[in-house]
């Protein structure tokens, strides 16, 4: 039982993390229908933003709740910024091609920013610093134990990395939820995607939503960044392939194109994934699949659901 | 002269072109003409790649769906029949090489393990392919992606090909081998495109719901031509294998795929002479950045071979802002094409340049918008 809890705690950790990269494929497809290939390097990007600034800053040696907010909010920023010129510069001038022509240029954006880093940074993997302390007023019953871990009871523990990731995320997610239904620039995000010429008659400047939904999904793929550094604090440039592939995966089990969805397919993900790990070798399942078990995840979706477990099938007319 | 006497003609002289280089290629060169190691190797790369360049472009050039795990299929096709002529080739060659002699018994072989990787590719290119190709949109490109990425890994965790520490292979391939399959590769994949199935294909590139309005099976010609597709990739990763003499999973990395794509990309989606082009170019892009001088970047020297995926990236991304079709788009450059240019009359119009009914690849982006609009 505490194993079984152990691992349900693990594997939504990670799911939350994927969850938080699948909204921006998410979004973007709702209203561009397009893969963007590139978004899990925009994860990777947030990370090595989110690295550069605590060392240059020099919030590295001051570990603080304050120094990771910054660390946070700076690299979803920059992230953001990177997402809008990425699509002002590359996806806005091929919109008016096929979808080939777009998913192509998705492709070259994704290769470019990958070796970019590896040119510049080498492939070597970097050490993200542990930015993460709680401040030294709280009363010692609210202080985890050495290990930063608190237990909960048997031999299952919850770390405070785990809650910083699981509580950044749904605040994270309840900002979006609150932009998306609550706010003017929401409302027109859902005008754009449900249809975008219609869009652009109602006076909506589609082109500057377009450019917000990415600057949005970039950002929440920055935090995921970020909080995954925190939690394994070893980063790449080629970090986002993988990552990024199975947080599409994600979406696509959520429903592509739905918001609800994407949270759902990433926790469901994150949560196949550790107990293949956990549990697979009582199966005979070695752990070092765990990287197909979101692939194995996608097949049995598009066979048997493609529309995902939220989504509903559109019929497709001429 | 009759067709077939052609043919036969021309089946010669490619037999004798190939056997030329072969023996140019060897030690001894031919009446003392020869080639380098060095520029050979290059060659042999070449042709591996037209094979995938060429292959690749059924599904991508000609039927419009797009896949970028053809370094999957190709690893799935080398390790297969790697298994076979490391664990069983030699004892096979002995027993047979006592009724047909030692060179075609090696030969034997060797075309028995070819069309294994072939076959084994193509299983694996319909256990993929049915599940994304039901599906309208780009879920082929995100599952071969996936998969390519996934048997790497799987290859990486068996050990009897090695697994992380790599695997010896017997050197079965040479030009001939090579060179000739690149040729069978491009004969078949223009009799295709130029049959009924070719026809099929493109009218699916071309607007999938009409096509199936027109009662063609799109789902059943998507996996026919992806199959085909991975099948001679399967084909390229043996020759590669048996021309390496050692595999290493890393020679099987995203950036294959990626490398096969800018060569379809850059010659012309829905050209074949433009993939080979496009193979020629990839080839060999390397090797002439090779012989730049390093720079500086960012205080770190940096030679311009380091940053070939940094200029392959720049150089998809350009072609699509500036000639999404590639350089030939659905173009075939030939004698032909070489000959019209000529005769044409002055004045003469492209069909439908001035009036009646528009050419459909002129208006496609705009009218596929419209029809996505609609659907949303």
């Amino acid at each position: 039982m505490d194993t079984f809890v152990q691992q349900l705690i693990n594997g939504l950790t990670i799911g939350f993390i994927y969850a938080l990269i699948a909204l921006g494929y998410t979004m973007v497809y709702g209203i561009l229908r397009l893969i963007n290939f590139a978004h899990g390097d925009i994860y990777m990007v947030g990370a090595f933003s989110g690295y550069f600034l605590a060392n240059q800053l020099g919030l590295a040696s001051e570990p603080s709740l304050l120094s990771l907010g910054v660390v946070l909010i700076g690299a979803m920023l920059m992230a953001a910024l990177a997402g809008v010129i990425i699509e002002r510069f590359a996806y806005r001038p091929v919109r008016k091609y096929s979808r080939m022509t777009t998913l192509i240029t998705a492709i070259g954006v994704s290769l470019f920013i990958e070796y970019l880093f590896v040119a510049v940074l080498g492939n070597a993997p970097l050490s993200f610093p542990q930015l993460l302390r709680l401040p030294e007023w709280l009363p010692s019953s609210l202080q985890p134990d050495q290990n930063g871990n608190y237990r909960l009871f048997g031999r299952a523990s919850l770390s405070i990395v785990q809650i910083l990731i699981i509580g950044v995320s749904i605040i994270l997610m309840l900002i979006l939820q609150w932009i998306i239904y609550r706010t003017k620039l929401g409302t027109a995000m859902r005008a754009v995607s449900f249809n975008l010429n219609s869009a652009k008659l109602m006076g909506i400047n589609t082109d500057m939503i377009i450019a917000f939904t990415f600057a949005l999904g970039s950002a929440l793929a920055a935090a995921g960044g970020v909080l995954t550094a925190q939690y394994n604090p070893t980063i790449y440039p080629l970090m986002g392939i993988i990552t990024g592939l199975k947080a599409f995966v994600a979406a696509v089990l959520g429903g592509i194109g739905n918001i609800p969805g994407a949270v759902l397919g990433g926790l469901l993900i994150g949560a196949a994934e550790t107990f293949v790990v956990g549990y697979g070798q009582n199966i005979g399942i070695p752990s070092t699949y765990r990287d197909a078990v979101a692939f194995s995840i996608l097949i049995l979706v598009l066979l048997f659901r493609p529309a995902g477990l939220l989504g509903s099938t559109v019929q497709e007319k001429v | 002269m009759p067709t077939f006497v052609k043919r036969i003609v021309g089946a010669l002289l490619i037999i004798l072109l190939l056997y030329v280089v072969h023996m140019m290629m060897s030690r001894e060169g031919l009446f003392g003409f020869g080639i380098g190691a060095y520029p050979a190797d290059i060659l042999m790369l070449i042709f591996v790649n037209i094979i995938l360049a060429v292959s690749l472009n059924l599904i991508n050039g000609f039927t419009g769906q797009f896949s970028i795990g053809h370094a999957g299929f190709m690893a799935i096709g080398a390790y297969t029949s790697a298994y076979l002529t490391v664990y069983h080739g030699q004892h096979w060659e002995r027993q047979m090489a006592a009724s047909v002699g030692e060179t075609a018994a090696t030969a034997l072989v060797f075309l028995v393990a070819i069309l294994v990787g072939a076959l084994a590719a193509a299983v694996m290119g319909l256990i993929v392919g049915i599940p994304s190709l039901r599906l309208r949109g780009d879920y082929l490109a995100i599952v071969t992606l996936g998969f390519a990425e996934i048997i790497r890994i799987v290859i990486l965790n068996i050990d009897v090909v090695g697994g992380a520490t790599g695997f010896s292979v017997p050197g079965y391939s040479n030009f001939i081998w090579v060179g000739g399959f690149a040729v069978i590769t491009i004969i078949i994949i223009r009799n295709i495109v130029r049959s009924d199935i070719g026809r099929a294909l493109i009218s699916i590139r071309e607007d999938e719901l009409a096509s199936e309005a027109m009662g063609i099976n799109t789902t059943r010609y998507k996996v026919l031509a992806f199959v085909i597709s991975s099948s001679f990739a399967g084909v390229a990763g043996v020759l590669f294998a048996h021309y390496k003499k050692f595999l290493h999973t890393n020679d099987f990395q995203f950036i294959r795929s990626f490398e096969i794509i800018i060569m379809i990309v850059l010659g012309g989606m829905g050209s074949i002479t433009g993939s080979i082009l496009g193979a020629i170019v990839i080839t060999v892009l390397p090797e002439l950045l090779r012989q730049l001088p390093t720079i500086n970047l960012f205080g770190q020297p940096v030679n311009f071979a380091d940053l070939r995926l940094v200029i392959y990236a720049l150089l998809l991304i350009g072609i699509m802002l500036t000639r999404p079709q590639g350089v030939l788009g659905h173009h075939e450059f030939g004698l032909n094409w070489l000959k019209r240019a000529q005769k044409r009359p002055e004045g003469d119009e492209a069909l439908g340049a001035s009036k009646g009914v528009p050419i459909a690849e002129r208006d496609a982006p705009t009218a596929d918008k419209s029809k996505e609009a609609k659907n949303q």
